[in-house]
């Protein structure tokens, strides 16, 4: 239980996937315009980060390692995280209108989030199980939309700001995300 | 030989990944604390982008126009992890030092965007020369920007110290270093108003993320532009219908009552 707890505070605050582990910057900067679109788009990166960590891990440990494929595991997850994303989009499309209202304009845009990868990759490097891996996704996909919010809030008052002409547009956005991060470098103890 | 040449000046100045057209953040970002591995990381995409660009320019007439983006993916999943394998085995301080963001140059919008935008329409030694081209661009950026944090960082030139650790200002080499180092070098383009894709105007459009596909860095979503904004625009109809039908009936409900009383009167 205690294990669990440190992948929870890790995986979400002190190695934050956008802020300290650079994954999903595209989105990170490109779509944080308004808060509200920001949401909308943290919470299907969490919705797909969650399946796909509970479905990738299955697969390597059932279908790949038992036959020493192994090394085939990156094209698979890609094709396997591409599938998935369709499959979500069809599912909800059907099965719940409201939520693909909300969410289905950025599921076709998740597909190349390197983040998806990439949590699917580490929770096979650091060994996790079942479980920990399905906690480590949930919350490190928690923690893209925490910080994509954060951004976003702060980006919808610098519209008010006077900032220096030369900084306007995105080199305000990365400093910003610099303070951000120099932030969730204060958490770095909890662990 | 002139388009070769003339590919390899675009991907190294006109269209340079790093400083203009700003793709391909994610590594940019994450390995450049040091210019050695921004060198490495740079080399390694390179790699992976002739081979790929070479590979989808000799398949272009075969593969479906419908299933491209998979076929493209499972290609560039290919050659990434055959580059994997050999780091491993010959250069193993590499493999340590870029870990996960070796398998994630697969989504990589460089890769993605070059096959989608060049190799798929163009002959194969064009393409070669592209991805060339393309890649030593991003080579010439990492370790640019690698340089920059390392000096300043750690006070060193591909690994060889000469400022005193005292006078070291490690923030740079940590993760907030990377924001800020990236940040003034888009403010200083900005400055002397030099082609970048931080400087260009965006359309307006419905969409998040401002439909600005040129600077944009989810190469495959171009197609998705059109779709989505159709439906945001069915979506917005709708609505003024539905709010339309709303007013009418409550116009038609406040006649009736104004009827009602008009009647009791």
């Amino acid at each position: 239980m205690g294990n669990i707890f440190v992948i929870i505070i890790s995986s979400m605050l002190v190695s934050n996937v956008v802020l300290s582990q650079f994954l999903g910057i595209c989105p990170f900067l490109g779509v944080s315009k308004q808060v509200s679109t920001a949401v909308g788009m943290g919470a299907a990166v969490t919705f797909v980060i969650t399946i796909a960590s509970a479905i990738t891990w299955p697969i390597y440990y059932f279908l790949l390692e038992p036959r020493g494929l192994d090394y085939l595991q990156t094209i698979v997850f890609i094709l396997v995280i591409a599938a998935l994303v369709q499959f979500v989009e069809m599912v909800l499309k059907k099965f719940m209108p409201s939520l693909h209202a909300s969410l289905g304009v950025y599921l076709p845009l998740i597909t190349t989030n390197c983040a998806v990868l990439g949590v699917a990759l580490n929770n096979i490097t650091n060994g996790y199980n079942f479980i920990e891996s399905v906690v480590c996704g949930l919350f490190t996909a928690l923690g893209f939309l925490l910080s994509i919010t954060i951004l976003a809030g702060i980006r919808e008052r610098i519209e008010y700001n006077d900032v220096p002409h030369s900084f306007k547009g995105t080199p305000i956005v990365l400093v910003t995300a610099c303070l951000m991060a120099i932030a969730f470098c204060g958490f770095a103890g909890l662990v | 030989m002139n388009s070769c040449t003339e590919r390899l000046k675009n991907g190294i100045i006109t269209e340079n990944p790093t400083f203009v057209m700003m793709l391909g953040m994610c590594p940019t970002l994450a390995v450049t604390t040091s210019a050695i591995n921004g060198l490495g990381m740079g080399l390694t995409t390179t790699a992976v982008l002739i081979l790929s660009n070479a590979f989808i320019s000799l398949l272009r007439k075969v593969i479906p126009d419908k299933v491209r983006i998979p076929a493209f993916i499972v290609i560039v999943a290919s050659f990434v992890t055959i580059i994997q394998l050999l780091l491993k085995a010959y250069l193993p301080f590499l493999d340590s030092a870029l870990g996960v963001y070796i398998p994630l140059i697969v989504v990589n919008c460089i890769i993605l965007g070059r096959a989608e935008a060049y190799a798929s329409k163009n002959p194969v030694l064009p393409s070669i020369f592209d991805g060339l081209g393309m890649g030593l661009g991003f080579t010439f950026g990492l370790t640019c920007i690698g340089i920059c944090r390392e000096v300043l960082g750690s006070g060193a030139i591909f690994g060889k110290e000469f400022i005193p650790s005292d006078y070291h200002i490690t923030f740079f080499v940590l993760a907030p270093g990377a924001f800020l180092v990236l940040s003034f070098l888009t403010a200083i383009q900005n400055k002397l108003k030099m082609p970048s894709a931080t400087n260009v105007e965006t359309a307006g459009t419905e969409i998040a993320c401002g439909g600005n596909c040129a600077g944009c860095t989810g190469a495959s979503c171009v197609a998705n532009k059109g779709l989505v904004e159709a439906e945001r625009a069915a979506a917005k109809a709708a609505k003024a219908q539905a709010a339309k039908e709303a007013a009418e009936k409550a116009k038609a409900a406040k006649a009736a009552k104004a009827a009602a009383e008009k009647k009791e009167d």
